[in-house]
Protein backbone atom coordinates (compact mmCIF):
# COMPACT_ATOMS: atom_id res chain seq x y z
CA UNK A 1 0.00 0.00 0.00
CA UNK A 2 2.81 2.21 0.00
CA UNK A 3 2.70 3.12 -3.72
CA UNK A 4 -0.93 4.01 -5.18
CA UNK A 5 -0.33 1.77 -8.38
CA UNK A 6 1.24 -1.49 -9.52
CA UNK A 7 2.90 0.23 -12.47
CA UNK A 8 3.32 -3.03 -14.17
CA UNK A 9 -1.29 -2.49 -14.68
CA UNK A 10 -0.10 0.83 -16.57
CA UNK A 11 2.48 0.05 -18.78
CA UNK A 12 2.96 -2.69 -20.46
CA UNK A 13 6.30 -4.65 -20.55
CA UNK A 14 8.88 -3.66 -23.18
CA UNK A 15 8.22 -5.90 -25.85
CA UNK A 16 10.71 -8.10 -27.60
CA UNK A 17 11.12 -7.65 -30.96
CA UNK A 18 9.93 -11.37 -32.04
CA UNK A 19 5.88 -11.29 -31.72
CA UNK A 20 5.49 -14.92 -29.97
CA UNK A 21 7.87 -14.25 -27.07
CA UNK A 22 10.92 -16.56 -26.79
CA UNK A 23 10.13 -18.90 -29.34
CA UNK A 24 11.55 -17.30 -32.07
CA UNK A 25 10.64 -15.17 -35.30
CA UNK A 26 7.70 -17.34 -36.74
CA UNK A 27 4.08 -17.45 -34.83
CA UNK A 28 3.50 -20.95 -33.61
CA UNK A 29 0.35 -22.93 -33.52
CA UNK A 30 0.47 -22.98 -29.45
CA UNK A 31 0.75 -18.78 -29.92
CA UNK A 32 -2.00 -18.99 -32.81
CA UNK A 33 -4.54 -20.93 -30.37
CA UNK A 34 -3.80 -18.40 -28.03
CA UNK A 35 -4.89 -15.38 -30.24
CA UNK A 36 -7.86 -17.12 -31.30
CA UNK A 37 -9.26 -18.13 -27.72
CA UNK A 38 -8.29 -14.13 -26.89
CA UNK A 39 -10.58 -13.40 -29.78
CA UNK A 40 -13.07 -15.88 -28.89
CA UNK A 41 -13.19 -14.51 -25.33
CA UNK A 42 -13.21 -10.82 -26.09
CA UNK A 43 -16.65 -11.34 -28.78
CA UNK A 44 -18.02 -12.86 -25.94
CA UNK A 45 -17.29 -9.54 -23.39
CA UNK A 46 -18.61 -7.82 -26.31
CA UNK A 47 -21.86 -9.28 -27.08
CA UNK A 48 -23.97 -7.17 -24.60
CA UNK A 49 -22.37 -3.85 -25.87
CA UNK A 50 -23.16 -5.35 -29.66
CA UNK A 51 -26.83 -5.77 -28.94
CA UNK A 52 -27.70 -2.82 -27.41
CA UNK A 53 -26.17 -1.06 -30.21
CA UNK A 54 -27.76 -2.90 -32.88
CA UNK A 55 -31.07 -3.35 -31.34
CA UNK A 56 -31.10 0.68 -30.60
CA UNK A 57 -30.38 0.82 -33.72
CA UNK A 58 -33.39 -1.06 -35.46
CA UNK A 59 -36.43 0.48 -37.15
CA UNK A 60 -39.45 0.34 -34.90
CA UNK A 61 -40.42 -2.27 -37.80
CA UNK A 62 -37.08 -4.28 -37.08
CA UNK A 63 -37.57 -5.11 -33.66
CA UNK A 64 -38.70 -8.31 -32.98
CA UNK A 65 -37.26 -11.22 -30.08
CA UNK A 66 -37.01 -13.49 -32.42
CA UNK A 67 -34.35 -10.97 -34.34
CA UNK A 68 -32.22 -9.89 -32.24
CA UNK A 69 -28.97 -10.92 -33.51
CA UNK A 70 -30.19 -9.22 -36.72
CA UNK A 71 -28.27 -6.38 -38.38
CA UNK A 72 -30.57 -3.35 -38.79
CA UNK A 73 -31.54 -2.53 -42.36
CA UNK A 74 -30.14 0.67 -41.77
CA UNK A 75 -29.46 3.31 -39.23
CA UNK A 76 -32.73 4.46 -37.27
CA UNK A 77 -32.48 6.59 -34.51
CA UNK A 78 -36.16 5.91 -33.27
CA UNK A 79 -35.01 3.71 -30.29
CA UNK A 80 -32.54 6.50 -28.68
CA UNK A 81 -34.88 8.75 -29.30
CA UNK A 82 -37.47 7.05 -27.74
CA UNK A 83 -35.20 6.52 -24.77
CA UNK A 84 -33.68 9.90 -24.90
CA UNK A 85 -37.61 11.20 -24.05
CA UNK A 86 -37.75 9.41 -21.20
CA UNK A 87 -34.30 9.27 -19.38
CA UNK A 88 -33.05 12.97 -21.11
CA UNK A 89 -33.78 14.59 -17.67
CA UNK A 90 -32.59 11.80 -15.86
CA UNK A 91 -29.15 12.32 -17.36
CA UNK A 92 -29.03 15.68 -16.67
CA UNK A 93 -29.56 14.62 -13.65
CA UNK A 94 -26.90 12.67 -13.15
CA UNK A 95 -24.49 14.85 -14.38
CA UNK A 96 -25.34 17.99 -11.84
CA UNK A 97 -24.62 14.88 -9.25
CA UNK A 98 -21.70 13.28 -10.70
CA UNK A 99 -20.00 16.18 -11.84
CA UNK A 100 -19.90 18.47 -8.10
CA UNK A 101 -19.64 15.33 -6.29
CA UNK A 102 -16.20 14.27 -8.33
CA UNK A 103 -14.64 17.38 -7.97
CA UNK A 104 -15.28 18.00 -3.83
CA UNK A 105 -14.59 14.24 -3.41
CA UNK A 106 -11.03 15.10 -4.59
CA UNK A 107 -10.31 18.05 -3.31
CA UNK A 108 -11.11 16.77 0.29
CA UNK A 109 -9.49 13.83 -0.72
CA UNK A 110 -6.07 15.41 -1.72
CA UNK A 111 -6.37 17.41 1.49
CA UNK A 112 -7.07 14.20 3.85
CA UNK A 113 -4.23 12.44 1.66
CA UNK A 114 -1.57 15.30 2.17
CA UNK A 115 -1.88 14.76 5.75
CA UNK A 116 -2.25 11.43 6.27
CA UNK A 117 1.54 11.24 4.17
CA UNK A 118 3.07 14.42 5.05
CA UNK A 119 2.00 15.51 8.25
CA UNK A 120 1.31 12.23 10.47
CA UNK A 121 0.49 12.84 14.22
CA UNK A 122 0.17 10.63 17.10
CA UNK A 123 -3.17 8.38 16.02
CA UNK A 124 -2.77 9.45 12.53
CA UNK A 125 -2.43 5.98 10.73
CA UNK A 126 -5.60 4.98 13.05
CA UNK A 127 -7.50 7.63 11.65
CA UNK A 128 -6.65 6.50 8.62
CA UNK A 129 -7.39 2.60 9.01
CA UNK A 130 -10.95 3.89 10.56
CA UNK A 131 -11.71 5.61 7.16
CA UNK A 132 -10.69 2.33 4.90
CA UNK A 133 -13.08 0.47 6.85
CA UNK A 134 -15.94 3.01 5.70
CA UNK A 135 -14.91 1.69 1.69
CA UNK A 136 -16.25 -1.44 2.94
CA UNK A 137 -19.14 -1.67 4.75
CA UNK A 138 -22.57 -2.49 3.25
CA UNK A 139 -24.60 0.25 2.87
CA UNK A 140 -27.09 -1.28 4.21
CA UNK A 141 -25.54 -0.84 7.40
CA UNK A 142 -26.42 3.05 7.77
CA UNK A 143 -29.25 3.25 5.51
CA UNK A 144 -31.93 3.76 7.88
CA UNK A 145 -30.34 6.44 9.87
CA UNK A 146 -29.00 7.87 6.80
CA UNK A 147 -32.41 7.81 5.28
CA UNK A 148 -34.02 9.63 8.48
CA UNK A 149 -31.16 12.26 8.47
CA UNK A 150 -31.04 12.88 5.04
CA UNK A 151 -35.25 13.76 5.51
CA UNK A 152 -34.38 15.86 8.39
CA UNK A 153 -31.61 18.42 6.38
CA UNK A 154 -32.67 17.77 2.55
CA UNK A 155 -36.39 17.03 2.94
CA UNK A 156 -37.13 17.73 -0.80
CA UNK A 157 -35.09 14.76 -1.54
CA UNK A 158 -33.01 16.77 -4.28
CA UNK A 159 -29.65 16.14 -5.95
CA UNK A 160 -27.74 18.17 -3.18
CA UNK A 161 -28.18 15.74 -0.54
CA UNK A 162 -27.15 12.64 -2.69
CA UNK A 163 -23.92 15.20 -3.98
CA UNK A 164 -23.46 15.12 0.03
CA UNK A 165 -23.56 12.00 0.56
CA UNK A 166 -21.47 10.58 -1.90
CA UNK A 167 -18.34 13.45 -1.12
CA UNK A 168 -18.96 11.68 2.92
CA UNK A 169 -18.16 8.08 1.84
CA UNK A 170 -16.12 8.77 -1.23
CA UNK A 171 -13.46 10.18 1.64
CA UNK A 172 -12.11 6.86 2.19
CA UNK A 173 -11.17 6.03 -1.26
CA UNK A 174 -9.86 9.39 -2.62
CA UNK A 175 -7.97 9.46 0.75
CA UNK A 176 -6.30 6.60 -0.01
CA UNK A 177 -5.33 7.30 -3.61
CA UNK A 178 -3.78 10.71 -2.88
CA UNK A 179 -2.38 9.08 0.66
CA UNK A 180 -0.62 6.84 -1.75
CA UNK A 181 0.05 9.17 -4.44
CA UNK A 182 1.79 11.59 -1.66
CA UNK A 183 3.72 8.97 0.02
CA UNK A 184 6.26 9.07 -3.57
CA UNK A 185 7.01 12.92 -2.86
CA UNK A 186 9.95 12.45 -1.30
CA UNK A 187 10.58 13.79 2.08
CA UNK A 188 13.41 15.74 1.59
CA UNK A 189 11.60 17.87 -0.99
CA UNK A 190 9.07 18.61 1.80
CA UNK A 191 11.69 19.45 4.32
CA UNK A 192 13.75 21.57 1.93
CA UNK A 193 10.95 23.73 1.11
CA UNK A 194 10.57 24.19 5.30
CA UNK A 195 13.61 25.34 5.46
CA UNK A 196 12.77 27.81 3.04
CA UNK A 197 9.90 29.04 4.97
CA UNK A 198 6.94 27.60 3.63
CA UNK A 199 4.43 26.32 6.12
CA UNK A 200 1.48 23.60 5.76
CA UNK A 201 -0.26 25.23 2.83
CA UNK A 202 2.68 26.62 1.53
CA UNK A 203 3.84 23.08 0.77
CA UNK A 204 0.81 22.15 -0.62
CA UNK A 205 0.31 24.74 -2.76
CA UNK A 206 3.83 24.82 -4.25
CA UNK A 207 5.07 20.92 -3.75
CA UNK A 208 2.22 19.07 -3.19
CA UNK A 209 -0.73 19.91 -5.73
CA UNK A 210 1.54 20.90 -8.82
CA UNK A 211 2.76 17.10 -8.55
CA UNK A 212 -0.20 15.55 -8.02
CA UNK A 213 -2.26 16.85 -11.30
CA UNK A 214 -2.30 13.36 -12.47
CA UNK A 215 -3.67 11.80 -8.60
CA UNK A 216 -6.54 14.18 -9.54
CA UNK A 217 -7.26 12.35 -13.05
CA UNK A 218 -7.41 9.14 -11.01
CA UNK A 219 -9.51 10.45 -8.23
CA UNK A 220 -12.04 12.50 -10.49
CA UNK A 221 -12.50 10.05 -12.92
CA UNK A 222 -12.76 7.01 -10.21
CA UNK A 223 -15.24 9.23 -8.27
CA UNK A 224 -17.34 10.37 -11.74
CA UNK A 225 -17.90 6.60 -13.44
CA UNK A 226 -18.61 5.44 -9.19
CA UNK A 227 -21.20 8.04 -8.26
CA UNK A 228 -22.69 8.21 -12.03
CA UNK A 229 -23.16 4.40 -11.82
CA UNK A 230 -24.61 4.37 -8.40
CA UNK A 231 -28.25 3.15 -7.59
CA UNK A 232 -28.95 2.35 -3.54
CA UNK A 233 -28.09 5.97 -2.43
CA UNK A 234 -30.11 7.52 -5.47
CA UNK A 235 -33.01 5.16 -5.06
CA UNK A 236 -33.82 5.81 -1.44
CA UNK A 237 -32.39 9.59 -1.21
CA UNK A 238 -34.19 11.38 -4.28
CA UNK A 239 -37.38 11.93 -5.58
CA UNK A 240 -38.90 11.26 -9.03
CA UNK A 241 -37.82 14.37 -10.37
CA UNK A 242 -34.32 14.01 -9.40
CA UNK A 243 -33.65 10.74 -9.90
CA UNK A 244 -30.11 9.96 -11.51
CA UNK A 245 -30.73 7.72 -14.65
CA UNK A 246 -29.79 4.51 -12.82
CA UNK A 247 -32.72 4.62 -11.21
CA UNK A 248 -34.68 5.68 -14.18
CA UNK A 249 -33.13 3.19 -16.25
CA UNK A 250 -34.29 0.33 -13.72
CA UNK A 251 -37.66 2.45 -13.52
CA UNK A 252 -37.79 1.73 -17.38
CA UNK A 253 -36.58 -1.63 -17.27
CA UNK A 254 -39.00 -2.45 -14.89
CA UNK A 255 -41.97 -1.13 -16.42
CA UNK A 256 -44.20 -3.26 -18.11
CA UNK A 257 -44.89 -1.19 -21.26
CA UNK A 258 -41.39 -0.07 -22.23
CA UNK A 259 -40.34 -1.82 -25.15
CA UNK A 260 -37.25 -4.09 -24.53
CA UNK A 261 -35.62 -2.11 -27.64
CA UNK A 262 -36.35 1.32 -26.08
CA UNK A 263 -34.85 -0.39 -22.31
CA UNK A 264 -31.47 -1.48 -24.80
CA UNK A 265 -31.29 1.95 -26.28
CA UNK A 266 -31.90 3.67 -22.79
CA UNK A 267 -29.14 0.71 -20.87
CA UNK A 268 -26.86 2.19 -23.72
CA UNK A 269 -27.43 5.85 -23.43
CA UNK A 270 -26.66 5.48 -19.46
CA UNK A 271 -23.60 3.86 -20.05
CA UNK A 272 -22.18 6.08 -22.83
CA UNK A 273 -20.82 8.91 -20.27
CA UNK A 274 -18.85 6.85 -18.25
CA UNK A 275 -17.93 4.42 -21.57
CA UNK A 276 -16.48 7.33 -23.25
CA UNK A 277 -14.59 8.65 -20.09
CA UNK A 278 -12.77 4.72 -20.15
CA UNK A 279 -11.88 5.06 -23.48
CA UNK A 280 -10.59 8.22 -23.43
CA UNK A 281 -8.78 8.09 -20.05
CA UNK A 282 -8.72 4.40 -19.36
CA UNK A 283 -5.47 4.02 -17.43
CA UNK A 284 -6.51 6.40 -15.52
CA UNK A 285 -9.66 4.49 -14.11
CA UNK A 286 -7.47 1.41 -14.22
CA UNK A 287 -5.11 2.93 -11.65
CA UNK A 288 -8.34 3.49 -9.22
CA UNK A 289 -9.41 -0.01 -9.75
CA UNK A 290 -6.34 -0.98 -8.48
CA UNK A 291 -5.88 1.29 -5.55
CA UNK A 292 -9.04 0.06 -4.14
CA UNK A 293 -7.65 -3.62 -3.65
CA UNK A 294 -5.18 -2.21 -1.17
CA UNK A 295 -2.72 -3.86 -3.33
CA UNK A 296 1.32 -2.18 -3.23
CA UNK B 1 9.61 17.88 20.85
CA UNK B 2 8.15 19.47 23.41
CA UNK B 3 3.98 19.05 24.11
CA UNK B 4 3.44 23.01 22.86
CA UNK B 5 5.92 22.50 19.92
CA UNK B 6 4.13 19.23 19.15
CA UNK B 7 0.78 21.19 19.37
CA UNK B 8 2.02 23.40 16.84
CA UNK B 9 3.21 21.67 14.44
CA UNK B 10 0.16 19.30 14.41
CA UNK B 11 -3.09 22.25 15.22
CA UNK B 12 -3.60 23.12 11.83
CA UNK B 13 -2.98 19.34 9.76
CA UNK B 14 -5.52 17.91 12.75
CA UNK B 15 -7.55 20.85 11.84
CA UNK B 16 -7.71 20.64 8.01
CA UNK B 17 -8.65 16.73 8.91
CA UNK B 18 -11.06 17.38 11.56
CA UNK B 19 -14.38 17.91 8.61
CA UNK B 20 -13.51 14.31 7.51
CA UNK B 21 -13.19 12.63 10.79
CA UNK B 22 -16.40 14.26 11.72
CA UNK B 23 -18.30 13.37 8.64
CA UNK B 24 -16.61 9.62 8.91
CA UNK B 25 -17.97 9.72 12.44
CA UNK B 26 -21.41 10.63 12.09
CA UNK B 27 -22.07 8.84 8.30
CA UNK B 28 -19.76 5.43 9.38
CA UNK B 29 -19.45 4.88 13.03
CA UNK B 30 -22.39 6.45 14.04
CA UNK B 31 -25.60 5.46 11.53
CA UNK B 32 -23.93 1.76 12.42
CA UNK B 33 -24.31 2.35 16.26
CA UNK B 34 -27.82 3.98 15.19
CA UNK B 35 -28.72 1.17 13.04
CA UNK B 36 -27.97 -1.38 16.32
CA UNK B 37 -29.84 0.39 18.60
CA UNK B 38 -32.95 0.38 15.46
CA UNK B 39 -31.83 -3.10 15.04
CA UNK B 40 -32.64 -3.93 19.01
CA UNK B 41 -36.47 -2.03 19.11
CA UNK B 42 -39.48 -3.22 18.23
CA UNK B 43 -39.72 -0.42 15.04
CA UNK B 44 -42.44 -1.47 12.94
CA UNK B 45 -44.35 1.20 10.82
CA UNK B 46 -44.04 4.68 9.92
CA UNK B 47 -43.24 6.50 13.01
CA UNK B 48 -39.99 5.32 15.59
CA UNK B 49 -40.56 3.14 17.91
CA UNK B 50 -37.56 2.26 20.20
CA UNK B 51 -38.80 0.37 22.71
CA UNK B 52 -36.10 -2.20 23.40
CA UNK B 53 -35.73 -5.74 22.29
CA UNK B 54 -33.10 -6.91 22.89
CA UNK B 55 -31.62 -9.49 20.28
CA UNK B 56 -35.08 -10.95 19.38
CA UNK B 57 -34.61 -9.22 15.95
CA UNK B 58 -31.43 -10.91 15.43
CA UNK B 59 -33.08 -14.46 17.03
CA UNK B 60 -35.46 -14.04 14.41
CA UNK B 61 -33.93 -14.02 11.59
CA UNK B 62 -32.13 -16.98 12.13
CA UNK B 63 -35.19 -19.00 12.10
CA UNK B 64 -36.57 -17.33 9.28
CA UNK B 65 -36.82 -18.85 5.83
CA UNK B 66 -36.65 -16.42 3.59
CA UNK B 67 -33.15 -15.30 5.53
CA UNK B 68 -32.38 -19.21 4.96
CA UNK B 69 -33.09 -19.08 1.24
CA UNK B 70 -30.81 -15.68 1.63
CA UNK B 71 -27.98 -17.61 2.52
CA UNK B 72 -28.21 -20.27 0.30
CA UNK B 73 -28.29 -17.69 -2.28
CA UNK B 74 -25.20 -15.69 -1.21
CA UNK B 75 -23.28 -18.66 -0.79
CA UNK B 76 -24.47 -19.89 -3.92
CA UNK B 77 -24.03 -16.96 -6.03
CA UNK B 78 -20.49 -16.18 -4.55
CA UNK B 79 -19.40 -19.62 -5.51
CA UNK B 80 -20.19 -18.99 -9.05
CA UNK B 81 -19.11 -15.56 -8.67
CA UNK B 82 -15.41 -15.52 -7.27
CA UNK B 83 -15.02 -19.13 -9.01
CA UNK B 84 -15.62 -17.63 -12.26
CA UNK B 85 -13.68 -14.14 -11.70
CA UNK B 86 -10.56 -16.08 -10.32
CA UNK B 87 -10.93 -18.71 -12.80
CA UNK B 88 -11.42 -16.52 -16.03
CA UNK B 89 -9.35 -13.52 -15.00
CA UNK B 90 -5.97 -15.96 -14.24
CA UNK B 91 -6.72 -17.48 -17.31
CA UNK B 92 -7.03 -13.95 -19.35
CA UNK B 93 -3.73 -12.78 -17.46
CA UNK B 94 -1.58 -15.54 -18.13
CA UNK B 95 -3.02 -15.62 -21.93
CA UNK B 96 -1.96 -12.05 -22.13
CA UNK B 97 1.13 -11.85 -20.36
CA UNK B 98 3.34 -13.31 -22.86
CA UNK B 99 3.26 -10.60 -26.00
CA UNK B 100 0.21 -11.04 -28.00
CA UNK B 101 -0.84 -9.34 -31.31
CA UNK B 102 -3.07 -6.80 -29.95
CA UNK B 103 -3.01 -7.00 -26.15
CA UNK B 104 -3.93 -3.49 -25.41
CA UNK B 105 -6.81 -3.82 -27.10
CA UNK B 106 -8.09 -6.86 -25.56
CA UNK B 107 -7.13 -5.71 -22.23
CA UNK B 108 -9.36 -2.90 -22.97
CA UNK B 109 -12.59 -5.18 -24.07
CA UNK B 110 -11.77 -7.26 -20.70
CA UNK B 111 -11.63 -3.90 -18.68
CA UNK B 112 -14.35 -2.02 -20.43
CA UNK B 113 -17.39 -3.65 -18.23
CA UNK B 114 -16.25 -2.02 -15.12
CA UNK B 115 -17.02 1.39 -16.12
CA UNK B 116 -20.41 0.27 -16.71
CA UNK B 117 -23.63 0.43 -13.85
CA UNK B 118 -24.62 -2.79 -12.87
CA UNK B 119 -27.90 -1.79 -13.71
CA UNK B 120 -26.81 -1.43 -16.98
CA UNK B 121 -25.52 -4.69 -17.11
CA UNK B 122 -28.98 -6.09 -15.15
CA UNK B 123 -31.19 -4.32 -18.54
CA UNK B 124 -28.97 -5.86 -21.01
CA UNK B 125 -28.59 -8.95 -19.42
CA UNK B 126 -32.10 -9.38 -18.60
CA UNK B 127 -32.62 -9.73 -22.34
CA UNK B 128 -29.68 -11.44 -23.05
CA UNK B 129 -30.69 -14.67 -20.27
CA UNK B 130 -34.56 -14.28 -21.85
CA UNK B 131 -36.11 -17.32 -20.81
CA UNK B 132 -39.14 -17.20 -23.46
CA UNK B 133 -39.55 -20.46 -25.42
CA UNK B 134 -41.12 -21.11 -29.06
CA UNK B 135 -42.12 -17.83 -31.04
CA UNK B 136 -40.44 -15.54 -28.07
CA UNK B 137 -37.04 -17.37 -28.24
CA UNK B 138 -34.17 -14.63 -28.04
CA UNK B 139 -31.14 -13.67 -26.54
CA UNK B 140 -28.22 -16.16 -26.01
CA UNK B 141 -31.03 -18.91 -26.28
CA UNK B 142 -31.63 -18.30 -29.91
CA UNK B 143 -27.75 -17.62 -30.48
CA UNK B 144 -27.59 -21.23 -28.91
CA UNK B 145 -30.49 -22.23 -31.23
CA UNK B 146 -29.12 -21.03 -34.17
CA UNK B 147 -25.72 -22.81 -33.50
CA UNK B 148 -27.04 -26.05 -32.94
CA UNK B 149 -26.58 -25.92 -29.44
CA UNK B 150 -30.16 -26.42 -28.66
CA UNK B 151 -29.00 -28.66 -25.59
CA UNK B 152 -27.59 -26.10 -24.10
CA UNK B 153 -30.87 -23.89 -23.47
CA UNK B 154 -31.88 -23.18 -20.90
CA UNK B 155 -33.90 -20.83 -18.41
CA UNK B 156 -30.66 -19.31 -17.18
CA UNK B 157 -31.92 -16.82 -13.63
CA UNK B 158 -35.42 -18.05 -13.89
CA UNK B 159 -34.39 -21.21 -13.06
CA UNK B 160 -35.00 -23.43 -10.27
CA UNK B 161 -33.46 -22.55 -7.40
CA UNK B 162 -30.72 -22.88 -6.62
CA UNK B 163 -29.74 -23.07 -9.80
CA UNK B 164 -31.43 -19.34 -11.10
CA UNK B 165 -28.99 -17.51 -8.58
CA UNK B 166 -26.24 -19.45 -10.34
CA UNK B 167 -26.88 -17.83 -13.50
CA UNK B 168 -26.43 -14.31 -12.21
CA UNK B 169 -23.20 -15.05 -11.24
CA UNK B 170 -22.91 -14.89 -15.15
CA UNK B 171 -23.42 -11.29 -15.46
CA UNK B 172 -21.16 -10.38 -12.76
CA UNK B 173 -18.32 -12.67 -13.60
CA UNK B 174 -18.85 -10.96 -17.23
CA UNK B 175 -18.75 -7.68 -15.60
CA UNK B 176 -15.91 -8.09 -13.17
CA UNK B 177 -13.51 -10.57 -14.47
CA UNK B 178 -11.42 -7.54 -15.58
CA UNK B 179 -11.03 -6.84 -12.43
CA UNK B 180 -8.84 -9.95 -11.47
CA UNK B 181 -7.56 -9.87 -14.54
CA UNK B 182 -5.76 -6.46 -13.93
CA UNK B 183 -4.58 -7.93 -10.50
CA UNK B 184 -3.31 -10.76 -11.76
CA UNK B 185 -1.37 -9.22 -14.51
CA UNK B 186 0.08 -6.81 -12.26
CA UNK B 187 1.43 -9.63 -10.48
CA UNK B 188 2.87 -11.86 -13.55
CA UNK B 189 4.48 -8.51 -14.51
CA UNK B 190 6.04 -8.26 -10.79
CA UNK B 191 8.33 -11.75 -11.44
CA UNK B 192 11.43 -11.30 -12.66
CA UNK B 193 12.30 -12.40 -15.91
CA UNK B 194 16.05 -13.49 -14.32
CA UNK B 195 13.60 -16.08 -11.86
CA UNK B 196 11.59 -17.79 -14.20
CA UNK B 197 14.99 -17.90 -16.93
CA UNK B 198 16.81 -20.10 -14.02
CA UNK B 199 13.57 -22.39 -13.12
CA UNK B 200 14.16 -23.42 -17.28
CA UNK B 201 18.30 -23.47 -17.20
CA UNK B 202 17.40 -25.75 -14.33
CA UNK B 203 15.47 -27.77 -17.10
CA UNK B 204 11.86 -26.90 -15.72
CA UNK B 205 9.09 -27.07 -17.90
CA UNK B 206 7.14 -24.46 -19.02
CA UNK B 207 4.32 -25.68 -16.95
CA UNK B 208 6.74 -26.53 -13.94
CA UNK B 209 7.62 -22.62 -14.24
CA UNK B 210 3.99 -22.03 -13.63
CA UNK B 211 2.54 -24.36 -11.00
CA UNK B 212 6.19 -24.18 -9.24
CA UNK B 213 7.00 -20.42 -9.61
CA UNK B 214 5.03 -18.03 -10.69
CA UNK B 215 1.39 -19.27 -9.18
CA UNK B 216 2.80 -19.82 -5.64
CA UNK B 217 4.23 -15.83 -6.53
CA UNK B 218 0.39 -14.93 -7.33
CA UNK B 219 -0.69 -15.56 -4.11
CA UNK B 220 -0.69 -11.94 -3.18
CA UNK B 221 -2.95 -10.69 -5.97
CA UNK B 222 -5.29 -13.76 -5.16
CA UNK B 223 -5.72 -12.98 -1.61
CA UNK B 224 -6.40 -9.06 -2.45
CA UNK B 225 -8.99 -10.95 -5.58
CA UNK B 226 -10.62 -12.52 -2.83
CA UNK B 227 -11.38 -10.06 -0.45
CA UNK B 228 -12.59 -7.62 -2.68
CA UNK B 229 -14.99 -9.56 -5.03
CA UNK B 230 -15.52 -11.51 -1.41
CA UNK B 231 -16.97 -8.60 0.47
CA UNK B 232 -18.94 -7.66 -3.04
CA UNK B 233 -20.48 -10.91 -3.38
CA UNK B 234 -22.05 -10.30 0.23
CA UNK B 235 -23.22 -6.68 -0.76
CA UNK B 236 -25.05 -7.72 -4.12
CA UNK B 237 -28.03 -5.83 -4.59
CA UNK B 238 -28.35 -3.42 -7.51
CA UNK B 239 -27.65 -6.31 -10.53
CA UNK B 240 -30.23 -9.14 -9.08
CA UNK B 241 -32.92 -5.41 -8.97
CA UNK B 242 -31.84 -4.46 -12.77
CA UNK B 243 -32.33 -8.59 -13.84
CA UNK B 244 -35.17 -9.68 -12.29
CA UNK B 245 -37.08 -7.19 -10.20
CA UNK B 246 -37.59 -8.63 -6.91
CA UNK B 247 -38.16 -12.11 -7.39
CA UNK B 248 -37.96 -14.53 -3.84
CA UNK B 249 -35.99 -16.85 -5.50
CA UNK B 250 -33.53 -14.98 -6.20
CA UNK B 251 -33.85 -12.77 -2.88
CA UNK B 252 -30.21 -12.09 -1.26
CA UNK B 253 -29.73 -9.97 2.38
CA UNK B 254 -29.40 -7.05 0.59
CA UNK B 255 -33.01 -7.05 -1.35
CA UNK B 256 -34.47 -8.74 1.66
CA UNK B 257 -33.20 -5.58 3.82
CA UNK B 258 -34.53 -3.14 1.61
CA UNK B 259 -38.49 -5.00 0.69
CA UNK B 260 -38.79 -5.39 5.11
CA UNK B 261 -37.85 -1.70 5.38
CA UNK B 262 -38.90 0.64 2.64
CA UNK B 263 -41.85 -1.33 1.59
CA UNK B 264 -43.33 -3.35 4.68
CA UNK B 265 -42.05 -0.66 6.83
CA UNK B 266 -40.36 -3.32 9.49
CA UNK B 267 -37.30 -0.94 10.14
CA UNK B 268 -36.30 -3.12 13.16
CA UNK B 269 -35.65 -6.14 11.36
CA UNK B 270 -34.04 -4.27 8.42
CA UNK B 271 -31.91 -2.90 10.76
CA UNK B 272 -31.16 -6.10 11.85
CA UNK B 273 -30.43 -7.56 8.60
CA UNK B 274 -27.90 -4.80 7.41
CA UNK B 275 -26.03 -5.37 10.76
CA UNK B 276 -25.38 -9.23 9.89
CA UNK B 277 -24.26 -7.57 6.95
CA UNK B 278 -21.99 -6.04 7.66
CA UNK B 279 -20.40 -8.58 10.62
CA UNK B 280 -19.73 -10.81 7.88
CA UNK B 281 -18.15 -7.79 5.91
CA UNK B 282 -15.74 -7.15 8.80
CA UNK B 283 -15.06 -10.53 9.25
CA UNK B 284 -13.51 -11.03 5.61
CA UNK B 285 -12.07 -7.44 5.09
CA UNK B 286 -11.02 -6.38 9.18
CA UNK B 287 -7.93 -8.91 9.12
CA UNK B 288 -7.21 -8.01 5.71
CA UNK B 289 -7.24 -4.19 6.61
CA UNK B 290 -4.56 -4.93 9.32
CA UNK B 291 -2.74 -7.07 7.64
CA UNK B 292 -2.11 -4.42 4.71
CA UNK B 293 -1.48 -1.81 7.57
CA UNK B 294 1.11 -3.82 9.04
CA UNK B 295 2.66 -4.83 5.71
CA UNK B 296 3.44 -1.58 5.34
CA UNK B 297 4.65 -0.37 8.18
CA UNK B 298 7.32 -3.29 8.27
CA UNK B 299 8.17 -1.62 4.91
Amino acid sequence: MSYPIPPATVAPRPRRLALPGRWGGRPSVGSLVKFLLLAALAVFFLLPLWVMLITGLKPFADVHLSRMWELPSGIYLDNFMAALRALGPHLLNSIQLAVPAAILSSLLGSMNGYILSKWKFRGSDLIFTAFLFGMFIPYQSVLIPLVQFMNTINPAGGIQGLILVHVVYGIPITTLIFRNYYATIPNELIESARIDGAGFFGVFRHIALPLSLPGFAVVLIWQFTNIWNEFLFAIVLTRPASWPVTVALNNLAGSQIVEWNVQMAGALLAALPTLVVYIVLGRFFLRGLMAGALKG
Amino acid sequence: MTLAAALRRHWVPVAMLSPSIVLIGIFVYGFIGWSLRVSMSEWQGLMPDYTWAGLSNFAELLNDRRFHIDIRNTLVFTTFFIGGCVGLGLLLAVLLDRHVPGEGIFRSIFLFPLAISLIVTGVAWRWLMNPSTGERTTGLNLLLDTFGLNALMNAWHTSDPPIGIAFVALPAVWQMTGFTMALFLAGLRAIPEELKEAARVDGASELQVYRRIILPLLRPALLSALIILGHLSLKVFDLIVALSGKDIRLDVPAIYMWTTTFDANNFSRGAAIGIYMLVSVAILVVPYLVWSLRRETEL
